[in-house]
């Protein structure tokens, strides 16, 4: 199969509740195109369809209309064992609320997406202490998710994340629980991967921190792409993103 | 071609790939050992959920050991008053009865496992983005229905037995509540049934009925789409 250039394609992607009567666009006719090894923030004040457009590209959620690609092939007609594939080995996700399973260690959440994968204990255990180590937590290996600080259990999850060597990081709101300085180490973390393993990132956010390390940033707004800038463009005007600052 | 290599294409290795399914698994020893995490680390959460089954099963096993004590004790009058036909009464009310505590207890197990799936929907949601099967979902939530059912019914059978012993020790005396274990407890399909079969069918009953309660709930929210599942607040 030929490497394609653009790593996720949108096309159409529409994404409309009906409440009582009335229609809710979240996303409305969005076509965005991402590159391999791209780090892409996609930012937008609350509300705006950041995370609706996040959900659809990492397949966690169906669109109303329009089509997701992920190297060309149409996310829709996936079988559940095929989605299930991509999402162990192909992406890895991060999110705001860390999302580890609270029963397990650190090692344990980062060797589970490991497990599915079919990796040996010995393997998964070598591969997940060589990530926590990269995330600087090798001697927090055994503790439990309420026994590490936000920032922490972001590291595990960011370990996590890269279990399988995926292609694609996709991350809801990285920093959000986050404070500043806890939140630029992340950030710095994120790029670090990105730079280093040649990972498309994918970040929905409202973090300006993260305009630092964008390829490229795409702004959105009421479900519709406000404008996408390049890195060479970025014109930070903070007085204009409503409320939105850490 | 390594299926790591992040130049080639993504989709390698899913479209078009036959026995696909086999790259994802769940060893039956992991799921097993994430069963016992799952109930022994949280154990407080894992006795509220299993004391629904444990109440249920005492609760029969309170009946069914009435049944045999009445019957006992019934012989015991009849030998001494020679009525016999106040046996047939008190079968069919000790029939209603054991039918009733066994709604009951399953009532109790429906509840129960309603609850421990859904207050566990955003761990569901977080699974399948760490590329579980739904299969995957349904076979842990079954596994550790099994167990907690089999320990809280065992437990419930158990803890019930020894307190309906103890009561009717002054009625039937020490030999007596003993002997009530090989007592018929119920009549059912022409066949006596003892008291310790039907204690012991009343346990695998409660760990079949946690197993069955689980099913449905299970299997809804494994197919889920994560999206939903993850915007659950517990």
């Amino acid at each position: 199969m030929s490497v394609y250039e653009y790593i996720v394609r949108t096309k159409n992607l529409s994404k409309i509740y009906t409440m009582g009567g009335t229609e809710v666009r979240a996303l409305d006719d969005v076509a965005l195109d991402i590159r391999r090894g791209e780090y892409v923030s996609i930012m937008g004040p609350s509300g705006s369809g950041k995370s609706t457009l996040f959900n659809m590209i990492g397949g966690l959620d169906k669109p109303t209309r329009g089509t997701v690609f992920i190297d060309e092939v149409d996310m829709a007609q996936l079988t559940a064992s095929e989605l299930a594939f991509l999402r162990c080995r192909k992406i890895g996700y991060i999110f705001q609320t860390f999302n580890l399973i609270p029963v397990m260690t650190a090692l344990e959440n980062v060797t589970l997406p490991m497990v599915f994968a079919g990796l040996t204990t010995d393997d998964a255990l070598d591969k997940g202490m060589g990530l926590l180590k990269i995330v600087g937590l090798g001697e927090r290996h055994d503790h439990k998710p309420t026994e590490l600080s936000g920032g922490q259990q972001q590291r595990v999850a960011i370990a996590r994340a890269f279990a399988n060597d995926p292609a694609i990081i996709l991350a809801d709101e990285p920093t959000g629980n986050l404070d500043l300085k806890t939140g630029k180490d992340i950030i710095n973390l994120l790029k670090q991967m990105n730079e280093e393993k040649k990972v498309t990132v994918i970040s929905a956010t409202h973090d300006l921190k993260m305009l630092d390390v964008s390829d490229r940033v795409v702004w959105i707004r009421d479900g519709k792409l406000e404008r996408i800038e390049e890195r060479e463009d970025l014109d930070i005007q903070i007085g204009q993103m409503e409320g939105e600052e850490d | 071609m390594s299926e790591n290599d992040r130049t080639g294409s993504v989709m390698e290795g899913v479209a078009g790939r036959r026995g696909l399914e086999k790259q994802i698994v769940l060893p039956w020893s992991r799921a097993i050992q994430m069963t016992r995490e799952n109930i022994f680390v949280r154990l407080g959460r894992s006795a509220i959920t299993a004391s629904g089954i444990f109440l249920g099963i005492a609760f029969l096993t309170a009946v069914l050991f009435g049944a045999s004590a009445s019957r006992l004790l019934a012989e015991i009058d009849l030998e001494r008053i020679g009525v016999e036909h106040e046996a047939g009464e008190l079968q069919a009310r000790i029939i209603w009865l054991a039918a009733m505590s066994l709604v009951v207890a399953t009532v109790g197990i429906v509840n129960s496992m309603l609850m421990s799936v859904t207050e566990r929907y955003k761990e569901i949601g977080t699974m399948k983005c760490l590329g579980a099967l739904d299969s995957f979902i349904v076979r842990l939530f079954l596994l550790e229905a099994g167990l907690l059912g089999v320990l809280g019914s065992a437990s419930g059978a158990i803890a019930a037995s020894g307190v309906m012993m103890l009561v009717y020790m002054g009625r039937l005396g020490s030999g007596g509540v003993w002997k009530a274990w090989v007592t018929t407890s119920l009549q059912l399909g022409g066949m006596d049934i003892p008291l310790w079969v039907s204690v012991i069918a009343s346990v695998f009953l409660g760990g079949m009925l946690s197993i069955l309660a689980t099913l449905y709930p299970a299997w809804r929210a494994a197919k889920m789409p994560p999206a939903a599942a993850l915007r659950s607040e517990f």
